[in-house]
């Protein structure tokens, strides 16, 4: 973990209300896809914990959708230094993909597989991305995908646009080596009982501190208890235990 | 004695800020930022006789200039404390260390006592009774003076070291519980510990922490926390540690003028893991802005 300042170098919105930010600072620390940044913001008490998207030299590009007050205060920030956290949380293991691995986001469970689908293209690895979504007009990064040279499938709920239905239906349809995925938990419990191979997942937990001290973001693995923000966020297939 | 040293019950700290137990947990992972040998000390992560995981998530909630954590004291217990987690600290931290307590019974708090009693490295004993986020135990112990002097006397009988009890803001009367545990023995009080909050989504219309109700800490709370060392220190002859919302070098200073002879930094930590030695870093700043030139002397100042 690094404590760093940050310069906003850009920040537009994506749809109607997911943004995408680009920061320029001191990325060292950030080791692997899946891993993700506790953002300061002024006047609010906790940091925001946002997944990392994208990586370039000194530069860092996070994907955020305004759900209150701190994304909506960040949403509004067009310049400007951002006091950040980076390094955090374990990230997903690349060496366990196989040749053909699927990675399925839904809604802002997206973002990390953007800088993931790029390391693992650049391994050599052909990669399927499945980017659920409810409706058309909350779609997001399907071309930058293509650009990496991922193949895409979109899929909306309400099927105005792409494939109707969940990743899931998508997923039935492919052949796969192994597979990633991030989004809201029904979707992960969803792609837990389709998938045909093992995999990991990102999970999304309420957060004090995003670094492990303050044990607020626990949770029960067949392996024992996991801090979201340390041990996690990504989990094991195998190792997942649902509550509910 | 250097400047900013000062003696709480017996064990020199090279100076007073002390991390606040559950906001450090067992050192080593702050140890991977920091040398954290700077410190005076620290209160390791509430540990209790037998290993819990503590209360469903969501257990944080944010609030204006603080937040509530409803944790409910997650630990492996007093044997994986000893067996795990204290030999890594010994690696990275060479200072006395202060081992926080719970337990939900008389006797639980005297077993884990008796057990970090024995370990070399625990200068102090700070016995929790007061956490708001767990039935049957913690804090009601804590907002009855018979009950916490029961507590107090029994972890006496097992150890030789100071024992340093933390009380709860959660009580109409903070004075008398304070002289109940000064009278059954107790070498040090510490407080306050979290005061018991609340916060209800607008969204789901439903609390936000899955417990309902949790500590609230952070900056909000200290004016609370200083008036509460204030009385305390006023009121008992043995030595306190003030906590509560302290986040500066300033805040330090004002805690120790009014009572305390060392102080804890909790919820800060959370927000910038740097806090505690970015504190103790600018004590030297403040004192000299304030004429200070020894900061056990300032002890109770204000008056």
């Amino acid at each position: 973990m690094k404590q760093g300042l940050f310069e906003i170098i850009e920040n537009k919105p994506l749809t109607k209300n997911v943004f995408q930010m680009t920061l320029r600072g001191d990325v060292s620390h950030i080791t692997a896809p899946g891993q993700f940044v506790n953002i300061l913001l002024d006047g609010l008490y906790l940091r925001r914990p946002i997944s990392v998207c994208d990586l370039g030299e000194s530069t860092l590009t996070i994907v955020y959708k305004v759900v209150g007050k701190g994304t909506r205060q960040m949403s509004m920030l067009q310049s400007g230094t951002l006091d950040v956290l980076t390094g955090l949380g374990n990230g997903y293991d690349l060496a366990l993909s196989g040749d053909k691995p699927v990675l399925l986001g839904g809604g802002v469970g997206v973002p990390p597989m953007f800088l993931l689908a790029k390391r693992l293209i650049t391994q050599g690895k052909q990669v399927r991305v499945i980017l659920g979504f409810n409706t058309a007009d909350e779609v997001f990064y399907e071309a930058e995908f293509k650009k990496l040279g991922a193949d895409v499938v979109v899929t909306t709920v309400d099927g105005s646009y792409g494939m109707k239905g969940f990743v899931t239906d998508a997923l039935a349809e492919m052949e796969y080596s192994y597979f990633y995925t991030c989004g809201p938990e029904p979707m992960l419990k969803a792609v837990y009982k389709a998938s045909k191979t093992s995999g990991q997942m990102s999970f999304e937990k309420r957060m004090g501190c995003g670094f492990g001290a303050c044990m607020g973001c626990s949770c029960k693995t067949i392996t024992g208890y996991k801090r979201i923000c340390k041990e996690g966020p990504v989990m094991q297939k195998e190792e997942i235990l649902w509550e509910n | 004695m250097g400047k900013l040293s000062v003696n709480l019950c017996g064990i020199t700290l090279d100076n007073p800020v002390i991390p606040a137990s559950g906001t450090f947990g067992y050192g080593y992972e702050f140890a991977e930022l920091y040398d954290i040998n700077c410190l005076g000390t620290f209160s390791f992560k509430g540990t209790t006789k037998d290993p819990r995981f503590g209360n469903p998530t969501p257990r944080i909630a944010e609030c204006t200039a603080g937040m509530i954590n409803a944790v409910g004291l997650q630990n492996p217990g007093v044997e994986q404390v000893i067996a795990r987690e204290l030999p890594l600290l010994k690696k990275c931290f060479h200072k006395p260390v202060m081992a926080n307590v719970s337990g939900f019974s008389v006797e639980d708090y005297a077993y884990t006592c008796e057990k970090l009693d024995k370990e070399e490295q625990v200068g102090w004993l700070e016995v929790n009774v007061s956490c708001p986020n767990v039935h049957g135990g913690g804090m009601s112990f804590g907002t009855d003076p018979k009950a916490a002097a029961e507590v107090t006397a029994a972890v006496k009988k097992v150890t030789t070291k100071p024992v340093i009890v933390k009380l709860s803001p959660n009580v109409t009367d903070i004075v008398s519980i304070a002289k109940a545990c000064e009278d059954a023995g107790a070498d040090g009080i510490s407080l306050i510990n979290t005061m018991l909050g609340m916060r209800i989504d607008l969204r789901s219309k439903k609390p936000v922490i899955a417990n309902k109700m949790g500590g609230f800490s952070g900056s909000a709370i200290f004016p609370v926390a200083v008036r509460m060392v204030y009385q305390v220190a006023n009121a008992v002859s043995i030595p306190v540690v003030g906590m509560g919302g302290v986040s500066s070098a300033e805040d330090v200073v004002e805690m120790m003028l009014a009572g305390a002879t060392a102080v804890e930094v909790g919820a800060a930590n959370l927000v910038n893991p740097f806090a505690c030695r970015d504190i103790i870093e600018d004590i030297p700043r403040v004192m000299e802005e304030y004429n200070i030139s020894s900061l056990s002397e300032i002890i109770g100042g204000a008056k």
